[in-house]
């Protein structure tokens, strides 16, 4: 007889091709002048992939940076060692200027400091920065932890950033922990939302 | 009354689990030569089901320093993979020693009109030490389809043997307007030690 899980998918469901794959919200924060954004809870060993989707977080201060590290177990210093790559493209809305560059000032090269996953945002009304991190299998304990990340952002000045991230969290313990933060000052308003991806 | 579409897809999911990946299939590497998703075969969908196909890369491990992760398409269910690929192939890098940095089109990793298989990485060391791999995705966009060519698009970062951080971006096309119905993974030498390849249909 067909089961609910085969009638769902039309698929045989094997050990190997589940047909209950996808992405499953695990928590959404919600930024209220708050100095960070934690997710401290359900990074584990469930997923291979954890997605992290910030929307409109808008800063208090004008020209800071969006920024993340991790941790382990219970640890709360968020200073794990990183090695990164950063680079954006750029647009004035003047249309006066346009640029594709490699970004030294925002990378990371085996540092316990936060990474930028942004260049300058504004904290006018309207401005903020959206975008996706993607953190792979942070629970292997064999591994580095890659990430990867891209993010638009309403720039200072009035310039749109389209900013690229990637690297690296350069252990081989498990990560649990997750801190979002402006370079400076605090998150005025927006949400993060986390996924596990099966 | 309900349809077949309606019923497969057009349910209510338990709460906290919806979402519009479906995920196929799950391949895990053991010092696996090939990795190969054919439609048809071992639960593999790959047809017009979806129209879009994510493959997800879990820390891609090869056997040894020097390998490059590749992939190819094949209309005939995986008799042959070879398809003529045009694609482009950019990348940013950063080493550990903050001594070189750079984002740059890389004309070694694209291809015009080739049948050879695509890069996944940059056209150097995939690091082979313990803690080392390869995490990312590749997209492939409506392969069935009998009038278009068949776009792709990825990235992924990886670890350089020479402890660089490296993330590589790839897009391009299949042309063809044959479907695309199996897809291969390996490693241009060497196996693929070990590593987890997950196959996603978007509803």
């Amino acid at each position: 007889m067909a089961t609910y899980a085969s009638i769902k998918y039309d698929m045989d469901l094997s050990s190997n091709a589940t047909g209950t794959g996808g992405m499953t919200l695990l928590s959404t924060q919600t930024a209220s002048s708050s100095a960070t954004v934690d997710f401290t809870s359900s990074i584990d060993s469930t997923y291979k992939e954890y997605l992290f989707k910030c929307f409109n977080l808008h800063p208090a201060t004008d020209e800071v940076s969006l920024q993340f590290q991790v941790d382990t177990g219970t640890n709360t210093s968020y200073n794990q060692t990183m090695t990164t790559t950063a680079f954006q493209s750029a647009h004035a809305e003047a249309d006066n200027d346009t640029s594709l560059e490699y970004r030294t000032g925002l990378d990371l090269a085996q540092s316990t400091s936060f990474h930028s996953l942004s260049n300058v945002i504004g904290n006018g009304n309207d401005e903020c920065i959206s975008g996706t991190l993607s953190l792979f299998d942070p629970s292997n304990t064999t591994f580095v932890k890659h990430f990867t990340g891209q993010f638009s952002g309403y720039g200072s000045g009035n310039y749109n950033y389209n900013s690229f991230s990637a690297g690296y969290v350069n252990t081989t313990t498990a990560i649990t922990r997750v801190r979002f933060k402006f370079s400076s000052g605090n998150t005025d308003a927006g949400t993060i939302k986390m996924y596990g991806v099966s | 009354m309900a349809t077949y579409q309606d019923s497969r897809y057009n349910i209510a999911l338990p709460s906290g689990s919806g979402g519009a990946l479906v995920l196929i299939k799950t391949l895990t590497a053991s010092s696996s030569g090939t990795l190969s998703f054919v439609n048809g075969s071992s639960d593999v969908v790959l047809d017009n089901t979806y129209r879009t196909y994510i493959f997800k890369f879990i820390n891609i491990h090869p056997s040894s320093d020097g390998n490059r992760f590749l992939f190819q398409g094949s209309i005939n269910t995986g008799s042959a993979y070879g398809v003529n690929i045009t694609s482009t192939f950019f990348k940013a890098f950063h080493n550990e020693g903050d001594s070189s940095t750079g984002v740059s089109y890389d004309a070694n990793n694209d291809l015009a009109q080739s049948t050879n298989f695509q890069q996944l990485n940059l056209d150097a060391d995939l690091g082979a030490d313990n803690d080392q791999g390869l995490s990312g995705e590749l997209r492939l966009f409506n392969p069935s389809s009998t009038t278009f060519v068949k776009h792709f698009m990825g990235t992924n970062n990886f670890s350089h043997s020479g402890d660089f951080t490296i993330q590589c971006f790839m897009a391009g096309y299949f042309n063809t307007t044959s479907a695309i119905d199996a897809i291969q993974f390996k490693m241009n030498s060497n196996n693929i030690d070990s590593g987890t390849i997950k196959l996603y249909g978007i509803a």
